[in-house]
């Protein structure tokens, strides 16, 4: 009993004080699924601070959000999205538009950070992320390399660190299959000109973009660490802290955690840049990610309400203020620090967008389950184009959207 | 015993088998053989994407999926036959392989269902011996100590059996990955530069060391039940004939114990056939890959939001011949060992 009652006086005192900076206080209970990295950390904490949300962190939010906006009514009425998951809940036909929602409550919003699809606004955005080179500034300048910004330059800096003997796998990448090597495909791909689809939606990609991609990201993984096909962000991440590797495209949402002296060895030993090219003069073989905030269909008004409300809380200036590192921003009173440098340069550079559509989720997916037959050799390039255009058209006819 | 009777104390179980294991068999081989797709509609549609000084926005035609009036999605369904099935087995494809412009073996193990199926198969068999011949050797070893410390063995002997299996193999990779304790002991050790996770065989290697390392328990718990009912008179019989330690082993306690290695063979089998646990544990599906996996990446919704159910449950049918194929032999052993009794 005593228990209870200083569980239920804990709980009021929190409560109470978790009030305190929100605009508003909330009254109907509200739940979201977001992922889980720093910046949903820091915009889930603001969001918490109006009371009665549950937010869930998860980074397998990808696969149970569809399902769980799909429900009636939606299990969760706030969802966490970037440009590559939203293809699935826009197909569900389980988002709301916000068209009314932002013209009531979104006065603080910047135009950029409305997503229109088709003319409504179906998201708001609140970071941009992309990967993007992240260097050793420290070994580069000892051996006197100067900063890659083609892939090319990439694998000469690699061979002069590596006959340096400072480090045997200079270089570092999201190679894990899967989503992670999916995305390495598609970024160089797009980096050497090629294109996804017909626009009859029959595969375009087995030609020569699609050769040169392959070759350039075998050359690269000479001189990774030998188990780079179980390496994705957190693998790469801690390689560069435990200062295994010199040179990687990483997320730009890693770069604060490289000079976290917690956990880093490299603290100031980072220089961030544009994504290397993949043809000399090129744009940077890189595509800009999105993250944002989406209202499920299947909610009362009341609800929607509620939620856009306390998700503008989280996408205000305090959640900035509290995490100005977590991300590149969008957010008003967000000014661009040390970890902007590298997406702002990718994106000035004219790297594009990840494609969110069905063609470009359907190429990232074969990608991502057949690229690794070619790295381990047990496929030729050929084959591996082959056999990714053999799985497209099957997933592609199974959906109806090739005949 | 009454035929009614009879009936009266098998109809619950019946019933629920009927429901709970015929049935959804039943669902799954047809949902095989259709085809549910959501329709697609080509329109031309604006996208704005946020960029640092404005937005980017382009107007194209694309592909997305057809809503109703309530906005849901048009779903169609239609019959495809064996289609699914003969994508899995992909005749066409094994058929070249084997002929003048094909590479034999190594080409049809680049095609998924046939590397998943060499891998299941090597997993399931070689494994086999294995556990049995150490459960029965632990078993042995347990039986013959003071009973004063049996309780205490049984229990840690046991401990293996009890880690949660994705678990379990999470734990020894975190041991072998990158620069593990044990890879850093190996090296050590042997002044090579050792990485586990760089090649196929030596993830199988440890795949197959933890499936062992994880069962052998089993096993040993059975087998060492066995070794509790075998008559001490025949023993001792063969002690005065003057069978040395060896020929009672082979005379006396293994015929004792055949019923259950058949008993132990069949669930390892059963088990070892549907091996999942230690592809998603040691994140081998760049190298290696089983069916159950197949099955599992076919339902795992792709960046479109699309499971391909079809494709699923024809490679979980395909996976239910496989463990009956492999089960026939210990089955018709068992059903001629009965009869005989009987």
């Amino acid at each position: 009993m005593k228990k209870t009652i200083a569980a239920t006086l804990l709980s009021l005192l929190l409560g109470t004080s978790a009030h305190a900076a929100c605009s508003f206080q909330n009254t109907v209970p509200l739940k979201s699924l977001t992922a889980a990295f720093d910046a949903w950390k820091a915009v889930t904490a603001t969001m918490g601070e109006c009371g009665n949300i549950q937010s869930e962190l998860d980074q397998d939010f990808r696969l149970k959000q569809p399902a769980a906006f799909a429900a009636n009514p939606a299990l969760y009425q706030l969802g966490g999205v970037s440009n590559g998951t939203l293809v699935p809940l826009l197909n569900g036909g389980t988002l709301r538009p916000l068209d009314t929602l932002v013209a009531k409550y979104g006065q603080s919003l910047s135009p950029n950070q409305l997503i229109r699809i088709d003319g409504k606004i179906m998201a708001v955005a609140m970071d941009v992320n992309a990967q993007h080179l992240m260097y050793r500034t420290d070994i580069l300048s000892d051996l006197g390399i100067a900063v890659p910004t083609t892939w090319d330059e990439v694998l000469a800096a690699a061979e002069k660190i590596k006959a340096s003997g400072k480090m045997a796998t200079p270089i570092g990448a999201t190679t894990k299959p899967g989503f992670d090597l999916g995305l390495e495909f598609i970024n160089m791909f797009l980096g050497y000109g090629g294109h996804f689809a017909n626009p009859d939606n029959t595969p375009a990609f087995n030609g020569e973009a699609g050769l040169k991609t392959l070759a350039m990201l075998k050359k690269l993984t000479a001189y990774m660490d030998p188990e780079y096909l179980v390496s994705e962000s957190t693998f790469v991440q801690k390689q560069f802290q435990q200062g295994k590797i010199a040179l990687s495209n990483l997320w730009a949402t890693r770069a604060a955690a490289l000079d976290n002296p917690a956990e880093s060895t490299v603290v100031g030993k980072i220089g961030l840049a544009a994504a290397p090219a993949a043809i000399a003069g090129g744009k940077p073989a890189t595509t800009l990610w999105w993250d944002g905030v989406v209202i499920a269909k299947n909610t009362t008004d009341d609800q929607a309400d509620a939620a856009f409300r306390v998700a503008m809380e989280g996408l205000s200036e305090r959640t900035v203020k509290a995490a100005p590192g977590a991300a590149v921003w969008l957010i008003k009173g967000y000014t661009p620090g040390k970890y902007a440098t590298g997406a702002i340069a990718s994106a000035n550079g004219a790297a594009p967008p990840y494609p969110s559509s069905v063609v470009g989720g359907l190429v990232g997916s074969v990608a991502g389950d057949n690229v690794a037959d070619f790295l381990t050799g047990k496929k030729s390039a050929e084959a591996t184009l082959a056999a990714m255009e053999a799985a497209y058209l099957t997933k592609a006819k199974d959906q109806g959207l090739v005949k | 015993m009454k035929t009614r009777t009879f009936l009266g104390f098998v109809a619950p179980s019946l019933v629920l088998m009927t429901v709970f294991i015929a049935l959804p068999l039943v669902l799954v081989a047809v949902g095989s053989l259709y085809s549910t797709n959501p329709v697609y509609e080509t329109i031309e549609e604006q996208s704005c994407t946020p960029g640092f000084l404005g937005q980017t926005c382009t107007t194209e035609k694309r592909s997305r999926a057809k809503l109703d009036a309530d906005s849901h999605p048009v779903i169609e369904s239609h019959y495809v036959g064996s289609a699914a099935y003969t994508g899995l087995l992909q005749p066409a494809e094994v058929a070249r392989t084997f002929s003048a412009a094909g590479n034999g073996i190594s080409d049809l193990l680049a095609l998924d269902f046939y590397a998943a199926l060499r891998f299941t198969l090597t997993f399931a068999l070689f494994t086999l011996p294995l556990v049995i011949g150490l459960g029965l050797i632990v078993a042995l070893a347990v039986n013959s100590v003071l009973k004063s410390i049996r309780g205490p063995l049984i229990f840690a002997t046991l401990l293996p059996f009890i880690v949660t299996p994705v678990i379990g193999a999470l734990s020894i990779r975190w041991l072998f990955i990158g620069d593990g304790i044990l890879t850093a002991a190996l090296r050590a050790i042997f002044h090579t530069d050792t990485a586990m996770f760089a090649q196929g065989w030596t993830i199988e290697l440890l795949m197959l060391s933890y499936r062992v390392w994880h069962t052998t328990p089993f096993a040993f718990v059975v087998f060492y039940a066995g070794l509790q009912t075998i008559d001490r008179d025949t023993i001792e019989s063969a002690i005065v004939d003057g069978a040395s330690r060896m020929e009672r082993l082979r005379a006396v306690i293994i015929p004792h114990l055949m019923p259950l290695i058949v008993f132990v063979a069949l669930i390892h089998l059963m088990d070892s056939y549907r091996v999942f646990e230690e592809v998603i544990g040691f994140s081998s599906q760049a190298y290696r890959i089983s069916l159950q996996f197949l099955t599992f990446n076919f339902l795992t919704p792709d960046q479109t939001g699309n499971r391909a159910i079809t494709r699923a449950s024809a490679s979980s049918m395909l996976t239910l011949v496989g463990i009956i194929v492999l089960l026939v032999p210990l089955i018709i052993r068992t059903w001629r060992s009965q009869r005989r009794r009987g």
